[in-house]
């Protein structure tokens, strides 16, 4: 293996992770209540901006970190409340538009709020790039990816081993069975943005740090995280997690070996690819419906 | 007579024609014709993206991306290589068909979500095409066109274009209109509603799919040469991702599968973002609220709910909305 | 002639055989009968027989011609019309659209005289919705001539979805549980509508639990049991095998056919038999 290999690799893995915490969010939702959510994106976005002004205000990471993620969280809430749930029942696109309206206005309070400048955020633990195998890493990639296994790890046992998890997986399997048995369906709705609204703020908190954060830094990463989840088959958690990986790893050996001018256009290729001959991703569900 | 003058089909072209003409009084200055014409030509894509989404039933977030490239490539032919500028709109016009021909057939397998996505990644592919290959685009700096001209004839000003958008929007709603009330009409909205109920009575499902895919893209690729040409310029902005959005948004605020409708929802929304420059830094929390909002409260979009509404009003008469309005 | 030849017809979903090796064929002008328990695989058969699922294994052949897999709507271009026991109707339509959907084969026309609107088009336009309304009557619907599709009650909706088939002019049609949900006044009329069907030169391929209407209409009985043929023969041969009374009762009966009175009794009476 080349070093040139290995950064890439490397470089690959950690934007991957953070398409990965972007799939679960948006798989997580899906499966919860059948909407894509478009504003996926500006969680990340929230998270990051906010973190950048709370410890711009003083307040060291221990707190400014977790009170960030909250904020992504109610914002969340918010939305689940004030928009999705007036208008359930609502065809596809309808829902679409109004996710992609939240996301604009949250994107336009942002400004108001913040600026329209980019913003820097200090690495968890210094900026010294570590070398392995003749690539380099910086301390905070290795934050990413190990933040990002723990948030699977924590997930995984959520979803199979806590009551509150079983119940969302249940409702996600058959909504009807699911509130007859007694779970609460618009709790398990409810709580699954607020959910996946704190794992788009861990994701930008992650990585402000390398990139730099700004109000529309959601859009892009909001689309990618779509195609990583779609990629991966809608609702797979396992999916989310492939297909992030995936389209990180893609994203960069093709800006690195092929064109760079094009990194944006990659995952957008290798998803249409993908689905010409899966229609349903790589893990989604098969077979088609029955009459 | 007067039934058939008070039908949807016949009346609404004479209420539509009739609104083209009587607008000019309104319109005082050639700022208000400059507005006029995007939203005959907005009009124009939303006319047939609505074909393709209220009536066949599958989304598209990324018909800016035909639209962008009827408006670059009438720009190239025209302006980098001097071709007749009808010709480069033709031709380009028929490469346009012959793309989402191709993409088509393996595009529109995919359902729901998936054809969302594949759709808004053929979108951005175009768009990541056009401002990376500056040599012909001029890349994020945008290109200059030449005015539209037939013969010696060269077509400038304002009000000329608006006569000839609103004759071509007009033209478009008829074709859309005809098709709609045709076996292949009746087609599309029968495997909108059951896909399996369609092909066995003998309906080509994904053949049908194509063409109204098709036939979108030409809409959206010939409203983006006119607009290139009658604008003189030509920039990424118009092939980017939100604008496919603000497509789809006018046909859904208008109301899917109603004509007129798309029609609406294209005039509401392309003067929207003119009046909301008011709000000034409040501008881009506005649009995504009232897009929230429209949503939430007309989910069947304003046309078919003020239809609704008339019906409701009238009584008595005969049956339910009529769908094909 | 047979009409239609099924030969080692299967169909795997996973690990399950929702058909297997199914091998039988119908004659022309019968009304060809299939019955079996909840789950025996009925309607999967039809959606083969159609093309709406892909067969695992086997063969499918109409009038002589090859037709597996093939698409649906390749299979309704040589004469094959169905209706759904989950319905299937176009509920963006009124019931007269729907069945005018049902001509477009009969119908459709180029793409230039579509979006130009040609004369001949108009005509053909007049002559469809004609033809529809006089289907809508034919089955029972003249109350519905205008109606929107999803204002009409259940039993209306079947009939119309009949209509609609009828509409491709098709040599075979394949209903699969028509008279589920009807009351017995409505089971009446739907026989008599199959009697008048075979009359119009239709061959009727029957799915239903309704035993006295199958007794009543059925040429040809085949009975399905998980996804194998357990009995195919004239309807009297059929009503009296203890193979099948005991698919349908579950429990062992005297070889002897003595039960078959019993059948016979639950048959008059109406009684549906599920598993
Ligand atoms: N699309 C599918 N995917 C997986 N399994 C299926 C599918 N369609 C049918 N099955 C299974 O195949 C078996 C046969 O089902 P089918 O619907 O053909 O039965 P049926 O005889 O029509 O029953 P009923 O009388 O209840 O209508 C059942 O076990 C069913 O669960
Ligand atoms: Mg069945």
């Amino acid at each position: 293996m080349s070093a040139q290999f290995m950064q890439y690799l490397l470089t690959g893995l950690t934007v991957g992770a953070i398409y990965a915490l972007l799939a679960l969010g948006f798989s997580i939702i899906f499966n919860a209540s059948h909407v894509i959510n478009f504003a996926q994106g500006e969680f990340v976005m929230i998270g990051g901006m906010a973190a950048v002004s709370l410890t711009a205000a003083g307040l060291p990471y221990l707190l400014a970190v977790p009170l960030a993620i909250a904020a992504a969280a109610l914002v969340g809430l918010a939305l689940e409340k004030f928009a999705v749930e007036p208008a359930r029942g609502a065809s596809v696109v309808t829902l679409i538009i109004i996710t992609i309206g939240a996301s604009i206005f949250l994107r336009g309070l942002a400004m108001l709020v913040w600026d329209k400048n980019l913003h820097p955020l200090k690495p968890f633990t210094g900026d010294t790039p570590i070398a392995i195998g003749g690539a380099t890493i910086l301390p905070q990639s290795l934050w990413v990816l190990g933040v990002t296994l723990a948030i699977v790890l924590a997930l995984s046992w959520f979803f199979g081993r806590t009551l509150l998890g079983k119940a969302m997986l249940a409702t996600s399997h058959n909504r009807l069975a699911a509130e007859l048995v007694g779970i609460n369906v618009r709790m398990v709705l409810f709580l699954s943005f607020g959910l996946s609204a704190a794992l788009g703020a861990i994701a930008g908190i992650l990585i402000a740090p390398i990139t730099l954060t700004s109000y529309d830094v959601g859009v892009m990463l909001g689309l990618k995280g779509f195609a990583a989840a779609i990629l991966g088959g809608l609702g797979s958690g396992m999916g989310a997690v492939v297909g992030g990986l995936v389209l990180g790893i893609a994203e960069t050996m093709s800006a690195g070996y092929l064109s760079s001018a094009y990194k944006d256009a990659i995952a957008f290729v290798i998803i249409l690819a993908v689905l010409f001959f899966m229609p349903s991703g790589l893990f989604g569900k098969r077979g088609g419906e029955r009459v | 007579m007067l039934q058939r003058l008070a039908s949807p089909r016949t009346g609404g072209l004479l209420a539509l024609a009739a609104a083209i003409v009587l607008l000019p009084f309104l319109l005082s200055n050639s700022y208000f014709y400059d507005i006029a014409i995007l939203v005959g030509l907005n009009a124009i894509v939303c006319v047939g993206l609505n074909l393709l989404i209220g009536y066949a039933g599958q989304i598209s977030l990324g018909h800016a991306g035909f639209f962008g490239l009827g408006a670059y490539g009438s720009a190239i032919l025209a302006s980098r290589y001097g071709w007749p500028p009808l010709a480069a709109m033709l031709t380009t016009t028929l490469a346009v068909a012959a793309l989402a021909f191709l993409v088509g057939r393996p595009i529109l397998r995919l359902k729901g979500h998936y054809l969302a996505m594949a759709t808004l990644g053929l979108g951005i592919i175009i768009f990541m095409v056009i401002t990376t290959e500056d040599k012909f685009t001029g890349g994020p700096d945008g290109l200059s066109v030449v005015p539209f001209s037939i013969g010696e004839y060269t077509l400038r000003g304002e009000r000329l274009w608006y006569w000839i958008v609103g004759a071509l929007l007009l033209f478009a709603v008829w074709l859309a209109l005809n098709l709609i009330e045709s076996p292949a009409g009746r087609a599309l909205r029968a495997l909108h509603s059951s896909e399996v109920g369609a092909e066995v009575v003998g309906i080509d499902a994904a053949r049908q799919k194509v063409m109204v895919f098709v036939i979108s893209a030409v809409f959206a690729s010939v409203a983006g040469s006119l607009a290139a040409h009658y604008s003189g310029f030509v920039t990424p902005g118009k092939v980017a991702f939100f604008h496919s959005i603000e497509l789809v948004t006018m046909v859904v605020f208008g109301g899917m599968a109603s004509t007129f409708g798309a029609v609406v929802g294209a005039a509401v929304l392309t003067t929207l973002p003119q009046l909301l420059t008011v709000f000034k830094d409040y501008e881009m929390m506005v649009f995504g609220a009232v897009m929230m909002g429209t949503m939430i409260f007309l989910p069947r979009g304003v046309v078919p709910s003020l239809g609704r509404l008339l019906e409701l009003r009238r009584q008595g008469a005969a049956s339910r909305s009529d769908p094909r309005t | 002639m047979s009409l239609l030849r099924v030969q080692g017809l299967t169909k795997k979903f996973g690990g399950l055989n929702a058909v297997e090796d199914l091998s039988f064929d119908i004659q022309t002008g019968s009304v060809h009968s299939i019955i079996g328990p909840n789950g025996a695989g009925k309607t999967t058969l039809l959606n083969l027989l159609t093309g709406v699922y892909q067969p695992s294994s086997g063969k499918i052949a109409f009038e002589e011609h090859d037709l597996t897999g093939r698409a649906p709507h390749e299979y309704a271009s040589h004469g094959i019309a169905r209706t759904f026991q989950n319905l299937q109707v176009f509920f963006n339509m009124s019931a007269l659209e729907n069945v005018m959907v049902g001509r477009y084969m009969h119908e459709r026309c180029g793409l230039a005289s579509t979006l130009l609107r040609g004369p001949g088009l108009k005509r053909a336009e007049k002559t469809c919705r004609d033809e529809a309304a006089e289907l809508l009557r034919y089955v029972g619907l003249q109350d519905y001539l205008s109606s929107a599709s999803d204002s009409m009650p259940y039993g209306a909706l079947k009939r119309l979805e009949i209509a609609r088939a009828l509409a491709t002019k098709p040599k075979m049609m394949l209903l699969d549980e028509p008279a589920a949900g009807l009351n017995p006044t409505e089971a009446l009329e739907l026989e008599n509508l199959i009697g008048r069907l075979t009359e119009r030169g239709v061959t009727v391929v029957l799915v239903e639990h309704n035993m006295r209407l199958v007794m009543g209409v059925s040429d040809h009985i085949l009975v399905l049991d998980y996804g194998r043929k357990l009995a195919e023969g004239p309807a009297q041969s059929v009503r009296n095998d203890p193979k099948v009374i005991e698919a349908y009762l579950g429990s062992s009966v005297p070889h002897d056919g003595s039960f078959g009175k019993d059948i016979a009794a639950a048959v008059t009476i109406g009684v549906e038999m599920r598993r």
